[in-house]
């Protein structure tokens, strides 16, 4: 070996790469992943295994935005949170499922802008509120949905989401990542106005809206076109 | 001060009860394993750090062998028919709306006017985790006020927390494992192997390969990663620094805001970012865990292009 980088390790990529492509259970593949990832850095297996559960202890707070708005969201959908959503949506003539993405992800968008990151999520207004009035804003227009359509629709109200979130985060200055950037930068000598970095990042998050945006024009055409139109 | 270690002790008591429902379910047609999964979740969140380092990675591995080979399944679904919760949504309208708000409002004033609000010397919400400890705060109010408005008791809520975690199984736990996998990959020195490749085997003598390897580099390194802050150092430090700035002068702002944004466009194309796109998957119940990747391919392809085309013509600003 001529350089001192330990090139072994990347083995564990090769593992995720492979597991994903094969369609092995993703537990399973992150579970091997790490196994091959410590014996290829020639830790031994206790190490392993120390390092596996001391780091499964400290990151047990990321389930947590996930878990907690379980309980109130599950009674509100058992007194009909959905079924309102959808009615609501069906008196609003003008309302197509894309049109009311859009409308979202400008929202969601801005507001990450300014920090109001956690006003929208999968849990508290994906799943009870955003997908089913998608679903409803589209039956309203072509009655029932075929059903590979309807899970394209409820595809498109989580990605919209997604979109919003990563694009209108990064605009923030208080945000993590810009405080990650410049730190980085720092440390190799570069030292950045944060401000620059967030409005540098303003075209950027432009397309994505137009990119996105048009691909919810297209999904209301294709709804149009697969459904047909009410007779 | 509320800290989150109150709220860990909500989830553990909340993955203990799915593990005796699961228990005493007998329409459960893996009713043990599923509530052994259940309860050695319930026990990571109530022992937390108590557990010694070598027994929760032993839990760990448990965890996924029996999630791995499908011995996770969910329980009966007890949900109430289709016209009565159209009946009770047409009696409720819209205030079953403010419980739902009421978590990203409760999360706003915690993080913004309860910030510096103390209790004889002690902050109130524990500073570290200020946005995480105010959502906490947030689903108690909003399941307390969910109570009110249904007319239902917390027990009810505990089933219906129950059922959804059910229905999502085991894409709970993968965000997790996935971090733990990067972290892992960090103390085995992953980033470095790969930044020594990329510096080592790609040629930087033009500008538009330079920009064009750099954005693709920090979506395709996000893409295995899971996360666009593991791939961000790596990347600036074996492209953007030493050949985009170094060599062709780049304004270092703009190479460091379309970096990071080349890589959510990473984010939006992996499994291993689950927390976004395979959770979704599994919470709007999609047959195709991967349907939510699918979706965003049309938004995510067509942005890395426009991040090179920005970055070749914005970067001497």
């Amino acid at each position: 070996m001529h350089n001192a980088v330990n090139l072994w390790p990347l083995l564990g990529i090769a593992v995720v790469v492979a597991g994903f492509l094969l369609r092995v259970h993703p537990v399973l593949v992150t579970v091997a992943a790490c196994a091959v990832t410590g014996l290829a850095a020639a830790f031994p297996v206790a190490h392993i295994l120390e390092s596996l559960g001391s780091a499964f202890i400290k990151t047990r707070n990321l389930p947590l935005i996930l878990l907690l708005p379980l309980a109130a969201i599950g009674l509100l959908e058992r007194a009909g949170l959905k079924e309102h959503a959808q009615a609501s949506i069906a008196t609003i003539h003008s309302a197509t499922t894309g049109r009311l993405l859009t409308v979202y992800l400008f929202v969601r968008e801005l507001a990450a802008a300014f920090g109001l990151t956690s006003l929208g999520g999968h849990p508290n207004m994906v799943r009870p509120l955003i997908a089913p009035m998608a679903e409803a804003a589209a039956e309203a227009r072509v009655g029932s949905l075929p059903e590979p359509l309807r899970q394209r629709i409820r595809a498109m109200s989580a990605a919209t989401d997604n979109v919003g979130l990563f694009f209108g985060e990064d605009v923030f200055v208080a945000f993590g990542a810009i405080v990650l950037m410049q730190t980085i930068l720092r440390a190799e000598g570069l030292e950045v106005d944060p401000l620059h970095m967030a409005l540098w990042g303003i075209p950027t998050a432009v397309s994505a809206f137009v990119i996105h945006a048009w691909n919810l024009r297209r999904l209301d055409r294709r709804i149009l076109r697969e459904a047909g139109p009410r007779k | 001060m509320i800290s989150l270690d109150f709220f860990y002790v909500l989830v553990g008591l909340l993955f203990a009860a799915t593990a005796v429902m699961n228990l005493r379910d007998r329409s459960n047609p893996r009713r043990f394993s599923t509530a052994l999964f259940w309860g050695l979740y319930a026990l990571v969140y109530l022992a937390g750090e108590r557990l010694p380092p070598l027994v929760a990675g032993l839990l760990m591995v448990a965890m996924a062998l029996i999630a791995g080979f499908k011995l996770v399944q969910p329980g009966r679904a007890q949900a109430l028919p289709e016209d009565v919760r159209r009946a009770s949504a047409a009696r409720l309208g819209h205030r079953l709306l403010v419980p739902a708000l009421a978590i990203p409002v409760v999360t706003m004033i915690g993080s913004t006017l309860l910030k510096d609000v103390r209790i004889d010397v002690r902050p109130l919400l524990d500073p570290k985790n200020l946005t995480l400890v105010s959502m906490g705060c947030g689903a108690i109010a909003a399941f307390a006020l969910a109570c009110r408005v249904t007319r239902s008791t917390p027990l009810q809520g505990v089933r219906e927390a129950r059922r959804l975690v059910d229905a999502m199984g085991w894409a709970v736990v993968l965000p997790h494992m996935l971090a733990v996998l990067g972290l892992l990959f960090a103390e085995a020195g992953v980033g470095k192997a790969v930044a020594h490749l990329v510096t080592a085997y790609l040629p930087m003598d033009s500008r538009l390969v330079a920009c064009a390897a750099f954005c693709a580099g920090m979506a395709l390194f996000t893409v295995v990663m899971g996360n666009g802050f593991a791939a961000f150092p790596v990347i600036a430090g074996g492209i953007g620094i030493p050949v985009l700035v170094g060599v062709y002068h780049a304004n270092p702002a703009v190479m460091a805001a379309i970096g990071m944004f080349s890589a959510y466009c990473g984010t939006l194309m992996t499994p291993m970012a689950a927390n976004f796109n395979v959770v979704p998957a599994a919470l709007l119940e999609l047959p195709d865990k991967n349907a939510v990747i699918k979706a965003q391919l049309p938004t995510a392809l067509p942005l890395l292009g426009v991040n090179i085309v920005l970055l070749y013509y914005l970067m001497y600003q």
